[in-house]
């Protein structure tokens, strides 16, 4: 039924909800009531208030739009437990975006609640039950705190249990609320008491139909008013057939909302589609809503006795309980279960004589399985993390009988020093070869992230350590590296460098640090191979030969490399700005930005991304190699890609539900012209604020193929016109807290996991607001609507390069945009001295608007770039050489 | 009070700019502020903006009457922290009814004066109650989510002394603004229909939102329509948003609220966004283009300055809203 309305009610959570005659019917989440709820009750009276959250969450995840809560229980300080809770859930986004009802009999309870909820709620609820004087109170304080409210038909006789007396009772009730109290009209809810039907007492009969016509008549008569009712009751009788009671709901909400019930407690696992009921059902069913027959009652008894549904419960395949000890202990640990892992340990610990056994013995051959099969490359490296999880769970049961046993210590095969060096402070990939390492019974020492080398060399020595590992992701970190090399043979010492990370190479790893140092270097960049490398880097039989075929080997590559770099010819700074990349601005098309000036976006849910992650590089930081999604379905690692795809999407789920990780991003969008050929002049109102220098490509190219600088896209001063750039900077906060959560769990998979995720929301964040601002901020794309496929084919106008990456390697613009953008102080992402940006899962870059704007690589410079550039920027040439050296052509 | 009504049928009203700006160019000392009546307090009391309605009212004058010069309708008393709970940064909170009272005291004389002089033009004083500084729906504890570090009887009863002191001192309007927190505004209007039942009055009421999160949200999370809604059970005079950001930024906020009440909408922005230094450089000339935006889509009701604004600013802002007419008011029709 349309009803027609002057008004509508409007309620809030953080986001609007409006009810007009379109809305459909609004449902009202259920379980976070202690009445109605079995499970919340238990929780709230147990103080689990996190597992409580969790209700409250999945019922707005399930679709109620609003949620009621109800702490009404002679056991529990209910005024406490609203408060407490309320002040939970407001700290709770995707909980808190919805209205809340405040269901209580109590007032007290009721204004702790008012008092305590930023948007506009409802009040369940208050009654004409204890006479007019408390009732118009009460409904003056709902008013003046801003709350809507549902009215109970009770009053001073009793309660509603037919037509007339619900229609009387709401008039009446309507009345005082409108004409004495000046409530607004909109604001008006009825419960006009839902009550059981075919209970076999004959004035129960038109329960459901008085109700239905009394909702028709409130709507009808009772402007702006609503109605409201707690469905489930009407089934009552026909507890434990939930065939018969699903229809009977959903019957009985078919004709009230016909009737004009806009809104109701529905539990929406409890409903069947009208249409899917089956007739002969339907058709009792309807005889007893509608009180259509004498003996319709009787009938629908004897026919809900035929459809009484049945529960299939499916359990996980747990076969392999049944095998012996040690094979239990090996498929646990080669299938990274967890679960009983404990409880066999145990159990192997009573047969050994001595703790230690159990590690050398059971554990030991299940992880030599482990590493043969990830040797045969039947097993991949998710895997194998998680086994090394399994086996720190079991290390750790056992830990203290051995301590009590005061044994020796277990011998290991070796001992592993691993750091991020100085300035850097990626470590997924370090982390993973520790763990691969520590699997294949290495002793690791890991430093950790942004060490400097005499730390480096200081623990070396005091650990006695048999090799070094470094890791490095950002360009900066290749000098430290080949720094570390030289104090090393400074010092003399005579132990193995073994070199990883993003931004190394066999290349550089022999040209610039293999010089260095007389010992083994050694570029391992998959962490399979860290095992095979190490172990034989550290057989005393064969160390020698291997480390002198090691030295020819990156000589051979070093002659040939250099020898390949002589072959590409460049031509002049001063050339290959003639040639420089030319848009033709009379005719370019600049939009102003919308926005102008510097913004801040901290409160964005991280639900909000999730649409926007590029998986293929998450599964590169595992070693799995292909695009997503087909990779889920690759004949080699498929199952493996599947399976880790599964962890993460469910490591995703609970960093969204409780907001573990923190999105923040600044962006900015000025004025902008270029000057001095490849300098950027950014300003505001005319006046310059900043200069971007940006860095030419000076390979000679064929004739007609430009050389490009960012600055080629951006209007030149000369040209009078006025054009604009962004900058921007995204961090995601929480992923080095999470990950060390789960480090103090013995969990590194959880934790390698807990950084990669952290990483792909801070890719994702950025292309997020590289939307925003097309389509926003600056809005020169208003009408853009691409995929996300398309997104990370980058097939958008405009683009977002990041200074470190191809187009602009210099890492030294980065300090540029932090001033600009005043990064650090409007949302705390930092500078190391290397440039790299901490927390690690961060991204930063500029905004160029030119459609003809693309994507390219700079390559190789020369010399006589690097002196105009260290001029350009006021710095010497010493540190701009420093700075741009893996670009500079030998 | 029927007449300030009537204005804003007729015209777009201009509200004054930053006090606090004006107050800088004065240079006080830690013994201005002092005056003589608090030589000897325990504790420093430079910074205190709102005890200079007491220690240096002449000043305070002075400024009023710059931005009625200039152009405003209404002017704002300096009680932007005349709370219990902020002045106990001061220790100050016995001085609060005070620091109101004479505030609105010193405001409403001003007014007087210039409505004596230009009758066509009457001036109005707005009672500036500020956010206070806690928040009464997030927690400053990152470790501890469900604390509260204020409780809304604590802001109500702070608002309340403060919405008498203001009325008893003679203000026209009461001004809730730089609203942060939805639930403090709560608190505060519901202390102001505490004092508007006791009294008998029925004095109008200003509420002014601020947002400066470029997700368009309050900083306790709602989204710009979410807060109209939280605080539209009481018959507002305005409702819009001032402060954060600057005229151009404030715009999508405004026109997300603007079609959705039947309450005047006002706008009191900042003068662009601060430099470096902590500085506001947007001239008058550029913040009125950006505010003319606003007039030209019939956005706004009520306009004037925030941080940075001076009376140079007003009076530009105050030509150009002479030059457009208010957006009409006209109740709420169930057509959206």
């Amino acid at each position: 039924m349309k009803v027609k309305q002057t008004k509508y009610m409007r309620l809030s959570g953080l986001e609007p909800l409006i009810l007009n005659e379109n809305s459909n019917f609004i449902n009202i989440g259920e379980r976070t009531n202690v009445a109605g709820s079995r499970k919340f009750l238990r929780l709230i009276k147990e103080e689990k208030f996190d597992e409580a959250l969790d209700i409250a969450r999945h019922q707005v995840d399930g679709g109620a739009q609003i949620i009621d809560i109800n702490m009404d229980d002679g056991l529990i300080d209910g005024k406490e437990a609203m408060v407490k809770f309320l002040n939970l859930i407001a700290a709770e986004p995707d909980i808190c975006r919805v209205p809340i009802m405040i269901d209580s009999s109590k007032w007290e309870i009721i204004e702790a609640g008012l008092q305590v909820i930023q948007g506009k709620c409802v009040v369940n609820s208050i009654s004409l039950k204890e006479g007019e004087e408390k009732f118009i109170w009460e409904a003056k304080q709902i008013k003046r705190y801003g709350a809507a409210v549902i009215v109970m038909a009770f009053d001073e006789v009793g309660q509603a249990d037919n037509y007339e007396r619900r229609i009387e009772i709401a008039e009446r009730s309507y009345r005082v609320l409108v004409d004495k109290v000046g409530f607004p009209s909109e604001d008006i809810i009825f419960d006009l008491n839902v009550f059981p039907v075919a209970t076999g007492m004959e004035e129960h009969r038109k329960n459901a139909i008085d109700f239905i016509e009394a909702t028709r008549w409130v709507r009808q008569n009772l402007e702006n008013a609503s109605v409201s009712g707690g469905v489930s009751n009407v089934s009552f009788s026909f507890r434990g057939n939930n065939v018969v009671r699903e229809a009977m709901h959903s019957v009985f909400l078919y004709y009230a909302i016909q009737a004009g019930m806009n809104m109701g407690i529905v539990n929406p696992t409890m409903l069947e589609v009208y249409d899917d009921i089956p007739k002969d059902l339907l058709e009792h069913v309807e005889d007893v809503i509608l009180d259509r027959r004498e003996d319709a009652t009787e009938r629908l008894l004897e026919f809900a006795e035929t459809v009484k549904g049945t529960k299939v419960e499916k359990a996980a395949d747990l076969s392999w309980r049944e095998n012996p000890l040690q094979d239990r202990i090996t498929h646990a640990l080669v299938k990274g279960i967890d679960a009983f892992i404990v409880e066999d340990v145990e159990e192997a610990r009573q047969e050994a004589e001595r703790p230690l056994e159990v590690i050398e013995g059971h554990l030991m051959i299940g992880m030599n399985v482990v590493g043969d099969l990830f040797g045969d490359g039947k097993m991949f490296l998710p895997q194998v993390v998680k086994s090394a999880r399994v086996m720190k769970k079991a290390v750790a049961y056992l830990n203290p009988f051995i301590e009590a046993e005061k044994s020796e210590e277990q011998q290991a095969l070796g001992k592993i020093l691993m750091a991020t060096v100085k300035g850097d402070v990626h470590d997924i990939g370090k982390n993973i070869v520790s763990v691969v390492l520590g699997c294949n019974n290495y002793e690791i020492v890991d430093l950790g992230v942004m060490v400097p080398p005499e730390k480096i060399i200081e623990a070396a020595k005091k650990e006695n350590v048999d090799a070094i590992g470094l890791s490095g992701l950002i360009t900066p970190s290749l000098d430290e590296m080949v720094y570390l090399a030289k104090e090393m043979e400074r010092e003399n010492m005579d132990i193995p460098l073994l070199i990883g990370g993003a931004t190394t190479s066999k290349a550089h790893t022999a040209v610039k640090i293999d010089i260095q140092y007389k010992n083994a270097v050694v570029h391992v960049n998959d962490a399979s191979r860290a095992v095979t490398v190490v172990g034989d880097l550290l057989n005393k039989q064969t160390v020698n030969e291997y480390v002198a075929k090691l030295k020819k080997d990156y000589d051979e590559f070093r002659t040939k490399f250099l020898k390949r770099g002589k072959e590409k010819s460049y031509i002049s700074i001063g050339e290959a700005r003639a040639r420089k990349f030319k848009i033709d601005w009379d005719a370019a098309n600049i939009v102003k930005p919308k926005e102008m000036g510097v913004q801040m976006l901290k409160q964005l849910s991280l639900k909000e991304l999730l649409p926007y992650i590029d998986w293929s590089p998450f599964f590169r930081s595992w070693d799995l190699h292909g695009k997503f999604p087909d990779i889920l379905k690759d004949d080699v690692v498929g199952e493996q890609a599947t399976q880790l795809y599964d962890d993460a999407q469910t490591m995703i789920r609970e960093i969204v539900a409780k907001q573990l990780l923190k999105p923040k991003a600044v962006f900015g969008l000025f004025e902008a012209n270029t000057i001095n050929e490849d300098d950027i002049s950014v300003k505001k109102k005319g006046q310059e604020i900043a200069i971007f220098r940006t860095l030419r490509q000076q390979l000679k190219k064929r004739e007609g193929v430009p050389n490009h600088a960012l600055a080629d896209f951006v209007a030149p001063e000369d040209s009078g016109l006025t054009d604009y750039m962004g900058a921007f900077c995204v961090g995601i906060f929480g992923a080095q807290e999470l990950a060390d959560s789960y480090k103090a769990q013995d969990d590194d998979y959880s934790a390698i996991m807990a950084q990669a995720i952290a990483d792909r929301f801070a890719e994702a964040f950025a292309e997020y607001l590289h939307k925003q601002v097309r389509t926003k901020h600056w809005g020169y794309a208003e009408g853009e609507d691409l995929t996300n496929e398309e997104l990370i084919k980058e097939t958008y106008k405009g683009i977002r390069p990041a200074p470190g990456y191809p187009a602009c390697p210099d890492h030294l613009e980065k300090e540029t945009i932090w001033e600009l953008l005043e990064v650090e102080k409007i949302i705390g992402v930092i500078l190391t001295e290397s440039l790299a940006m901490w927390p690690a899962a961060a991204v930063s870059g500029y905004y160029f608007a030119n459609p003809e704007a693309k994507y390219f690589g700079l390559g190789k410079i020369t010399d006589d770039q690097v002196t105009d550039y260290a001029e350009r920027k006021g710095i010497t040439k010493e540190k701009a050489r420093k700075w741009l050296h893996p670009n500079l052509a030998e | 009070m029927s007449n300030i009504k009537q204005a804003l049928q007729d015209r777009i009203l201009v509200l004054d700019g930053a006090m606090g700006t004006m107050l800088q160019a004065y240079k006080f000392t830690e013994e201005d502020f002092r005056g003589e009546r608090f030589k000897d307090y325990p504790i420093p009391l430079q910074g205190n903006n709102d005890l200079l309605s007491i220690t240096q009212p002449e000043a305070i004058k002075a400024v009023h009457a710059k931005y009625f010069e200039a152009g405003a309708d209404i002017v704002e008393t300096n009680t932007f922290s005349g709370t219990t709970i902020a002045m106990a940064d001061y220790q100050m909170e016995d001085l609060v009814y005070e620091l109101n009272y004479e505030s609105a005291k010193i405001a409403k004389e001003v007014a007087v004066e210039f409505t004596k002089k230009e009758p066509h033009k009457p001036r109005f004083v707005a009672g500036a109650m500020g956010p206070t500084n806690r928040t009464a729906s997030m927690s400053p504890d990152v470790n501890d989510p469900g604390y509260r570090a204020v409780t809304f009887d604590e802001l109500r009863i702070a608002y309340k002394q403060q919405a008498e002191a203001l009325v008893d001192g003679g203000v026209d309007i009461l001004l809730v603004e730089t609203v942060f927190d939805t639930l403090n505004a709560k608190a505060a209007l519901f202390a102001i229909e505490e004092v508007k039942e006791e009294k008998g009055i029925d004095i109008p009421v200003m509420l002014s939102g601020t947002i400066t999160d470029a997700s368009g949200r309050t900083l306790s999370g709602q989204t710009a329509e979410a807060f109209l809604i939280s605080v539209s059970h009481i018959p507002l005079l305005s409702v819009g948003f001032n402060c954060a950001l600057g005229a151009n930024l404030l715009q999508p906020h405004l026109e997300a609220i603007a079609g959705k009440t039947d309450f005047a909408v006002s706008a009191h922005p900042n003068a662009g966004l601060p430099n470096a230094f902590g500085e506001y450089d947007e001239t008058p000339e550029e913040m009125g283009a950006q505010i003319e935006a606003y007039l030209k889509k019939d956005l706004i009701n009520i306009i004037g300055g925030c941080c940075g604004t001076t009376p140079d600013h007003i009076k530009v802002i105050a030509d150009i809203a002479s030059k457009y007419k208010p957006r009409p008011l006209v109740t709420l029709s169930v057509s959206h």
